[in-house]
């Protein structure tokens, strides 16, 4: 067992990235599982994961920040570097840090030594030959990343167990090769300085941004989901397909993305709260049915995980490349809300918020969600949707069937009473053409324009939901030299490159409103008021945000793009808050 | 925080709906105040007319029905109808309908469009609403033009008929929309003509009773644009005397001749409906209980 030397300062906040061909296997397993134990312990983690597009072999990696304090972005770069093989080597070690750590499969690997503290072992070899074992690499791995790191090995003992306690055989080989990769480091001189000592035992949950979407949903009563199988949002179909049929509701895979809509639209209006969830081709398939839930005002939820695009793109690679879309996308002038999680934990209650909006307007939301959200974990203290004013749906009531208007023009919000068949006696025809009070097709210029009025003046009402602290917080310093207004996943980069610019002395503030259409204006105006400058990172090429911002708002901010496939990393911000400021401090 | 249970309000929805009287139909009941757009002589007027007296004699209460259409003429049905309507986009009355009937399976879901719908735009839904076997009853009114745009051809088109869009004839074979169904596996298959208004009634009483998805072929000719009422009056025939309605093969080949246009009920079978499989779980039914739900996660 490796004792940690006293002349090294523990560092307790590290970054693990795993990477090797697929064909290989456990890149991606390797990393969960050993997340998995950290955050049962107690640690805080924050996963990222990135794989091929293809179906069998081709690169993969695997990383996870973990420390015994909160952490809220991937982090910067990476501190261990396991390898599993050359490409891994070649195609990570310019992110590795300095000081970091290399561990590879000596037989496979040829490191440069080129100043990293460096640990080979023949893994393939040992599963091979002295274990007999040849699927165990990952084990034997998992072993010696707890005995080189202070992981309490019993949490790992204890999710090899719960895998396989139907197998009793396969479950004491796995047990074996844990220890026997934990005892090896016994005979390893440790030479880095990571520690992760000890964690505060409290238990977490641990979820992905798809987990937390799935759950809200649940919670917020969805009972209909239809989707088809795109990646990144699968999983989401995955969990509806388990859970749905269990609480009398129904999940279908639908032959193509129009079909999912349109069957969601059936289900709503027929008064069940429904949600789908795609990414953007099947979001661009969408489109029409979108407009279609506007014009016959329909509530539902529509969940975008974007990928790099366009066309097929990078199907398993981030871009926040889909907001012109959700805002603008579709023929002919219609209302939608468009709403932007930015954690794990977030995205819960925004997949809540979705659903109250959805039936309090009647209208199409959107969540936009992105790869890197959806498919990354994070350990979370609680989901909750605390504080949420209920949102229901208006019916009827005791409307005479004559007298009834299921698009009354009169009410202040732009809302009239939605009936449900089967169980209201006031019958209408949902429609698709422009139409009168009562639903009737009606193309005159007057009834078009009184009715588009009426399904944007919904949008109005919305925005008085939305323009609080908690859809739109803000964070840093009151008055700021710089000022950063990001959306979605890309929160816990600038909070804490936020953080670490105001400890280098810095005046800077962050807000990340939740909702972008409508934008929570009076919240946005105040905050650009208080910054002398505003920068809008965002990850794609055309700056849709800060697009949306200088429409809305007349502002012009300083752009900050990253198109690629990855996140922004605190330190990327924190580099381009230097280079801004770098003439204020002058 | 309120827990949104969607499955609790729907009961006491259904509790509440239980109190509405139940009154007599008669055919003018299920009629809108909405005068039908078509022209004179459409066939459309013919299936409309035999659906309100299918209801009629059903007794079906007009909240308990949703007429469901995409685009086109024949798709206007919905506004004609005093019953619930969901009159959706081109090419998605039938997910459309999936979901209204996935989520209510009470209600009874007719979807009324046209050959353009469902054999054109909406043709990759066909097979699979029929796959599923969704108790629905799709009644495809086929006037084989594209009667809303003015002429052009439509997927049922004869090869040769020349219109503005295919001015020198239709080149490909056209869509055999019964042989498609049977082959996709619909569980009630059936054709009718506009023109045998009692029979049509009979068979799209028929198609909402089969408790399955029924499709219904009903040559509905255009007046205007594409007049082929001489045609079918001297080509329709009924199916033989001593059918057999569960034969698919027979059903099949008997679909795909040409010399003749067969009215009748082609096939029935019995087959569990989707939506009650789908829902399959009624014994270990629960609730959802967030804390319970994400143990999970922990």
């Amino acid at each position: 067992m490796p004792k940690q030397q006293d002349n090294v300062r523990a560092r307790d906040d590290f970054v693990i990235r795993i990477g090797g061909d697929t064909a290989i296997g456990g890149v991606i397993s390797t990393g969960e599982n050993f997340t998995l134990a950290a955050a049962r312990l107690g640690f805080r983690t924050f996963t990222f994961r990135t794989y091929p597009a293809e179906i069998k072999g081709g690169h993969a990696w695997f990383q996870v920040r973990i420390s015994n304090r909160p952490v809220f972005s991937l982090g910067d770069g990476c501190d261990i570097l396991i390898a599993f093989d050359q490409e891994a080597y070649e195609l990570h070690k310019q992110d590795l840090n300095t000081g970091g750590v290399l561990i590879y499969d000596s037989d496979l690997v040829s490191p440069q030594h080129d100043g990293f503290v460096e640990y080979g072992i023949p893994f393939q070899n040992i599963a091979r030959h002295e274990l007999d074992f040849v699927r165990g690499t990952n084990v034997l791995i998992l072993g010696v990343m707890a005995g080189l790191f202070g992981l309490n090995p019993t949490a790992l003992e204890q999710g090899v167990t719960s895998r396989y306690k139907r197998r009793a055989e396969l479950l004491e080989k796995n047990l074996q090769t844990l220890r026997y990769g934990y005892e090896y480091t016994k005979k390893i001189q440790k030479q880095d300085k990571f520690w992760l000592g000890t964690a505060d035992h409290i238990a977490r949950l641990i979820m992905s941004g798809n987990d937390a979407i799935a759950a809200g949903a649940l919670h917020a009563g969805c009972r209909y989901y239809a989707g088809y199988p795109i990646t990144p949002a699968s999983d989401i179909l995955e969990t509806m397909a388990i859970q749905l049929p269990r609480l009398g509701g129904v999940c279908l895979q639908a032959e193509d993305e129009m079909a999912a809509l349109a069957s969601v639209l059936g289900a709503s209006y027929a008064g069940t709260r429904a949600m789908t969830a795609t990414s953007g081709p099947g979001f661009s398939l969408m489109t029409e049915l979108m407009g279609l839930s506007s014009m016959a005002e329909i509530p539902c939820v529509i969940v975008n995980s974007q990928r790099s695009g366009p066309s097929t793109g990078m199907p398993t690679k981030l871009e926040q490349a889909d907001l012109f879309h959700a805002l603008y996308g579709g023929h002919g002038d219609f209302p939608r809300i468009v709403l932007a999680p930015a954690s794990v934990q977030n995205c819960f209650r925004v997949a809540v918020l979705a659903f109250g909006l959805a039936e309090r307007f009647q209208m199409p939301v959107i969540i936009l969600s992105d790869q890197s959200l959806s498919q990354r974990t994070e350990t979370i203290e609680h989901v909750d949707a605390e504080g949420f004013p209920v949102m229901e749906r208006l019916r009827p009531n005791g409307t005479s069937p004559e007298d009834y208007l299921r698009f009354e023009l009169g009410s202040a919000d732009g809302v009239s009473p939605m009936a449900v068949p089967g169980v209201d006696p006031q019958t209408y025809v949902a429609p698709g053409l422009e139409h009168d009070e009562r639903g009737h097709p009606m193309l005159s210029a007057q009834i078009h324009e009184a009715m588009t009025n009426k399904r944007f003046r919904k949008l109005d009402a919305v925005q008085r939901h939305i323009d609080t602290e908690e859809f739109a917080p803000r964070y840093g310093d009151e008055e700021a030299e710089l000022g950063i207004i990001g959306w979605g996943a890309t929160q816990g980069s600038i909070r804490e490159a936020i953080d670490r610019a105001r400890e280098k002395g810095y005046k800077v503030a962050a807000m990340h409103p939740r909702c972008l259409n409508p934008l929570p204006e009076q919240r946005l105006r105040e905050f650009i008021a208080s910054c002398k400058r505003i920068m809008v990172p965002e990850c794609n090429h055309q700056g849709q945000f800060a697009h949306h911002l200088a429409a809305n708002l007349g502002l012009k901010p300083i752009r900050m793009n990253k198109i690629g496939g990855l996140p922004f990393t605190p330190g990327e911000i924190l580099a381009k808050i230097e280079e801004v400021l770098a003439h204020a401090y002058a | 925080m309120p827990t949104h249970n969607g499955a609790r309000v729907a009961q006491a929805d259904k509790a509440a709906a239980a109190t509405i009287p139940v009154e007599t139909l008669t055919v003018k009941d299920y009629k809108s105040d909405v005068k039908p757009v078509w022209c004179p002589g459409c066939g459309d007027f013919g299936v409309l007319s035999a659906t309100y007296k299918a209801l009629a004699q059903l007794q079906t209460q007009r909240k308990d029905v949703v007429v469901v259409s995409g685009i086109g003429c024949s798709s206007r049905t919905p506004y004609f109808m005093s019953t619930y309507g969901f009159h959706s986009v081109h090419g998605r009355s039938l997910p459309v309908a999936t979901g209204i009937k996935l989520a209510n399976p009470d209600l009874t879901v007719l979807v009324m469009a046209g050959d353009g719908d469902l054999m054109a735009i909406g043709a990759g839904h066909f097979p699979h609403a029929a796959a599923r076997n969704i108790n629905l009853t799709c009644v495809m009114m086929d006037n084989q033009t594209y009667g809303l745009t003015k002429a052009q051809a439509s997927p049922t088109s004869f090869i040769g008929h020349k219109t503005k869009s295919t001015p020198y004839g239709v080149i490909s074979k056209p869509v055999k929309p019964v042989l498609v169904a049977l082959t996709a596996g619909a569980t009630f298959v059936a054709r009718g003509y506009s023109a045998k208004p009692n029979d049509l009634t009979q068979l799209i009483l028929q198609g909402i009773q089969h408790e399955g998805f029924s499709f219904l072929h009903v040559q509905s000719p255009c007046a205007e644009f594409f007049n082929t009422y001489d045609y079918y009056d001297e080509h329709v025939t009924g199916l033989p005397e001593d059918w057999d309605r569960h034969d698919l093969g027979g059903a099949i080949s008997m679909a795909a001749t040409e010399e003749k246009v067969h009215l009748g009920v082609f096939y029935e079978e019995d087959r569990p409906v989707f939506e009650r499989t789908a829902r399959g779980f009624e014994s270990e039914r629960s609730e959802f209980v967030l804390e319970e739900y994400l143990k999970r996660f922990a």
